[in-house]
C-alpha cells in the first residue's frame, strides 16, 4: 500500500508490502515528518531553527534532537573539507541532511512497528528496506536534470538510503561555503549508501564541490555515486554499475 | 583521452616522489598528498644512476589533472634530480588533497540517455528547488 502526503513544503510517500497495522503505521511516521517540519524549518518563524536564528534561542538550550542534528551537521562540515555547512551569512540552514535525518528515522519507526519490505520517500530522497510489491530489488530512477518527467539510469537496490541534490531548471541553488558561491558546476548528484542520512548529507557536500565530487564519493567507502554535469555527461563510480538494471 | 592523461600525470608524479625518496634513502612517512613541497635534503653520497640531466631548474607544463591543476618544479644538482617542488597543486580543501590519489582513474563517464522501464521510486532533486518550496509555502500562508 502506498500513501503520499505534502508535509516540510515536500511531497513524501510511503509504500509497505507487509500485511500489518499499516495505516497507523503510516500516519505515526507522518505526525513524525510534521514535528521534524516544525522543528527544522527555515520558513516557519516558530521552528526551533528561526529562533536560533532570529536570536530568540541559545544553540545550548535545544531538545537532544536538535543538539543531534546540529552535532551532525558539524561532523558533516569536518568530513568534507566544509564543503557542507549549516552556516551561511550568520544563518543557520541544516535542511542540507534534515530531509536525510527523518526519513531514515521514520523508517526505524517502520522497524519498530515490524515492517521489513517498504519504502519511505521524501522529494525524490528515499530508503528502502527488503524488496518491493513483485519481492524484488526496489527500482529506482534517477531523473533527468533536464527532462524532469524522464529517468536516466535505473539502479535495483536492497536496504539502502538513495539522494539527490541538484540545482534544477528553477533550481535551488546550494551553495559551495568553501568558495562562498553558489554551486552550479554539475547539474545532479546521486548518492547510494546503506542509509539515506548518510546519502544526503554526502550528496549535498559532493554537488557543492562540483566536479570534484564524485571523485569525493568514489573515495568513501560504502557509498556510490552518479553525477550528472551540464553537458549531460554522466561520471559515477566504479562500484555503481553494480546497481544498475 | 582526458582519463589516461589524468593517470599519466599521477604516474609520473608518484614516479618522482618514489624515485626521489629511494634515492634519499628516507624513512619519512609523510603522506605525499597534501605536502606542497618537497623537503630540501640533499641526496646522500654514493647513490648513482646512469641517467644524467642538466643542473638547472626547469618547471613543468600546468597540467589539467580533472580535479585542477599540476605543476611541477624540478631541481637538477650535479646531473641529478635533487628537489622537486609543486608549484601548483589542487589543494583548496582537505578532501581535495585526499581524493586525487585514488579516486580518479576508478570513475567512469556516459552520455546520459533516457530509460523506459519502470521504477518504483524516482530520485531526483526537482521537487526540493527553491522555487517549489518557495511556491509551496507561500500558498501555505494563504491556507492557514
Amino acid at each position: 500500500m502506498t500513501k503520499s502526503a505534502v508535509i516540510m513544503g515536500m511531497p513524501v510517500r510511503i509504500t509497505i508490502v507487509d500485511e500489518g497495522n499499516i495505516n497507523e503505521a503510516i500516519a505515526h511516521v507522518f505526525s513524525y515528518f510534521r514535528h521534524i517540519d516544525k522543528t527544522f524549518s527555515t520558513y516557519k518563524n516558530s521552528s526551533v531553527i528561526s529562533k536560533i536564528n532570529n536570536g530568540l534561542l541559545s544553540q545550548k538550550n535545544v531538545s537532544k534532537e536538535v543538539a543531534q542534528v546540529l552535532a551532525r551537521c558539524e561532523q558533516t562540515k569536518r568530513e568534507t573539507g566544509g564543503f557542507f555547512n549549516a552556516w551561511k551569512n550568520g544563518k543557520l540552514d541544516p535542511s542540507g541532511l534534515v530531509k536525510g535525518y527523518a526519513i531514515y528515522h521514520g523508517a526505524q519507526m517502520l522497524h519498530k512497528f515490524g515492517f521489513k519490505n517498504f519504502a519511505v520517500e521524501i522529494a525524490g530522497d528515499v530508503q528502502v528496506f527488503g524488496t518491493n510489491e513483485e519481492k524484488k530489488p526496489w527500482r529506482i530512477g534517477i531523473q533527468n536534470p533536464f527532462k524532469v518527467n524522464e529517468n536516466v539510469k535505473i539502479v535495483a537496490v536492497i536496504d539502502k538510503g538513495i539522494a539527490t541534490s541538484g540545482t534544477y531548471v528553477q533550481g535551488r541553488h546550494i551553495y559551495d561555503p568553501v568558495h562562498k558561491i553558489a554551486a552550479d558546476e554539475i547539474a545532479s548528484m546521486t548518492v547510494i549508501a546503506d542509509n539515506v542520512y548518510d546519502a544526503d548529507r554526502f550528496a549535498t557536500a559532493a554537488f557543492a564541490m562540483g566536479e570534484k565530487g564524485i571523485a569525493f564519493i568514489q573515495k568513501l567507502s560504502g557509498y556510490e555515486g552518479y553525477m550528472i554535469k551540464k553537458d549531460k555527461k554522466a561520471v559515477y563510480t566504479d562500484g555503481f554499475e553494480k546497481f544498475v538494471v | 583521452m582526458k582519463k589516461y592523461l589524468q593517470i599519466t600525470v599521477l604516474f609520473i608524479i608518484f614516479g618522482i616522489v618514489v624515485l626521489l625518496r629511494q634515492l634519499r634513502g628516507s624513512e619519512e612517512q609523510n603522506r605525499v598528498v597534501g605536502n606542497s613541497t618537497m623537503p630540501n635534503s640533499s641526496l646522500p653520497p654514493g647513490q648513482q644512476t646512469n641517467i644524467s640531466y642538466k643542473d638547472g631548474t626547469y618547471t613543468g607544463d600546468v597540467t589539467d589533472a580533472y580535479y585542477g591543476n599540476v605543476q611541477v618544479q624540478v631541481a637538477i644538482v650535479n646531473g641529478k634530480i635533487s628537489d622537486v617542488i609543486f608549484l601548483q597543486y589542487p589543494n583548496d580543501a582537505r578532501t581535495s588533497q585526499v581524493i586525487n590519489a585514488q579516486a580518479m582513474p576508478l570513475l567512469k563517464s556516459e552520455a546520459i540517455q533516457a530509460q523506459s522501464a519502470n521504477v518504483d521510486i524516482v530520485s531526483g532533486a526537482s521537487q526540493t528547488s527553491q522555487a517549489f518550496q518557495q511556491s509551496l509555502a507561500s500558498a501555505l500562508k494563504k491556507a492557514s
